[in-house]
């Protein structure tokens, strides 16, 4: 008797099954998470931000780094997200890579040649929004004095009422910019992984 | 013929021995080109990674070149050689053979130990492996001072091989260059008394 009383009905299982994919739906547990549109205004980009990048090489391992110095701002549309824009200036001679030769190597003539292009910057040029909290960044990417188009996937990551913290992620090819050295050692592709931290103007 | 015979060399140490000659020369000029001019960071990038390839390469030969040394029959000395002078040459050919080993081999702990962890892309063909040693500033700087110093060494010892080579080629007239040169000896050379009593072997070509 117990046996047949603690069995769930066809009835109740169903209910169970209800509740339970209401519950873990992916769209109410994101209502929570931070959208771009909620997000609107103008921000400086803090110090507090990270912008890492890594130089595979062959046989596995590369070249990671740093740089300690940047600054930059961005808008937020929030009527508009393609209508948001971002700048964004680093100073190479902050590269930081814990071994000083390389770094004074990256930043000599053979790559960034921090002496005569002191900044590398990128200007925005379109946005498009690809979810509720990501967008793909397309813009002109300066760097020893070449421009190219180029382009970041941008994640939301965290946001309040003054600040905001975005995943950057982008693959820039050197050879275009004329920092090919040392490939194919070295790969030709720069893997950027940044975290940018906003302040609310 | 490709081995050596009873009185002279053949073409298999002849072609090893010229060889890695030529390539230790030019890799001693580049690592003092790399390492004491002010070059242009990019193509000094570049010249280790062809010192580190060429430097293989001799790894390589001068490895076979040590068997076929050891394994393969030597000719007998040049007629007119003092026994000094037979010991002087063979001491100084069997170090000779070391020092091609052991001038690469400590270029490959530069590279191993180095904390800059360059690979080494034979020829941006395939990556050589870095020999299992610990990576330190302390273990690079030994090693690259033990690399200068074998390489300067070996420099000074090939100066007085070939100095030697032209001695006999020259002044002594004996077959002790020319048999290196893959010119037949003289098998049917005269061998004359000289001023002294001592038995020179004299050069005779067609």
């Amino acid at each position: 008797m117990i046996r047949q009383n603690s069995k769930p009905s066809p009835a109740s299982a169903l209910a169970l099954c209800v509740a339970l994919s209401v519950a873990f739906s992916p769209s109410i547990a994101g209502a929570n998470a931070p959208q771009l549109q909620d997000a609107a205004g103008n921000y400086g980009i803090t110090g507090a931000s990270r912008i890492h990048f890594t130089v595979a090489q062959v046989g596995g391992g590369g070249i990671v780094g740093d740089f300690g110095k940047f600054s930059g701002n961005f808008r937020i549309d929030g009527a508009n997200i393609g209508r948001s824009s971002v700048e964004f200036t680093l100073y190479p001679e902050s590269v930081e890579t814990g071994e000083s030769r390389v770094e004074d190597f990256l930043k000599s003539s053979a790559v960034f040649d921090s002496a005569t292009y002191r900044t590398v910057t990128f200007r925005s040029t379109s946005i498009k929004q690809t979810g509720p909290d990501t967008a793909a960044v397309e813009g002109t990417l300066t760097a020893r004095g070449k421009a190219r188009k180029e382009q970041f996937s941008v994640k939301l990551t965290d946001w309040n009422n003054r600040q905001i913290s975005f995943k950057i992620r982008g693959s820039i090819f050197r050879s275009p910019y004329g920092m090919d050295v040392g490939t194919p050692i070295y790969s030709n592709v720069v893997e950027f992984d940044m975290n940018i931290k906003g302040q609310k103007h | 013929m490709l081995r050596n015979s009873r009185s002279t060399f053949g073409w298999v140490t002849i072609v090893l021995h010229w060889m890695i000659a030529a390539l230790i020369l030019g890799l001693i000029a580049l690592g003092f080109a790399m390492r004491r001019l002010s070059l242009d960071p990019a193509l000094q990038f570049s010249l280790y990674q062809w010192h580190k390839s060429f430097g293989f390469t001799v790894l390589a030969l001068a490895a076979f070149r040590a068997a076929w040394h050891v394994f393969d029959r030597k000719p007998e000395a040049t007629a007119g050689l003092s026994p000094l002078e037979r010991h002087a040459s063979s001491t100084t050919h069997v170090v000779l053979i070391v020092l091609t080993l052991a001038v690469p081999l400590a270029g490959w702990a530069v590279a191993s130990t180095s904390t800059l962890n360059i690979p080494s892309f034979y020829f941006d063909w395939f990556v050589i492996p870095h020999l299992p040693m610990a990576k330190s500033e302390a273990a690079e700087t030994f090693w690259t001072s033990a690399h200068a110093i074998l390489a300067y060494a070996m420099l000074a010892l090939v100066l007085i091989h070939a100095m030697a080579a032209l001695y006999h080629h020259v002044v002594r007239r004996d077959d002790v260059l020319a048999r290196m040169l893959a010119k037949r000896p003289q098998l049917h050379g005269h061998i004359q008394k000289t001023n002294g009593d001592r038995l020179v072997a004299k050069r005779k070509y067609p």
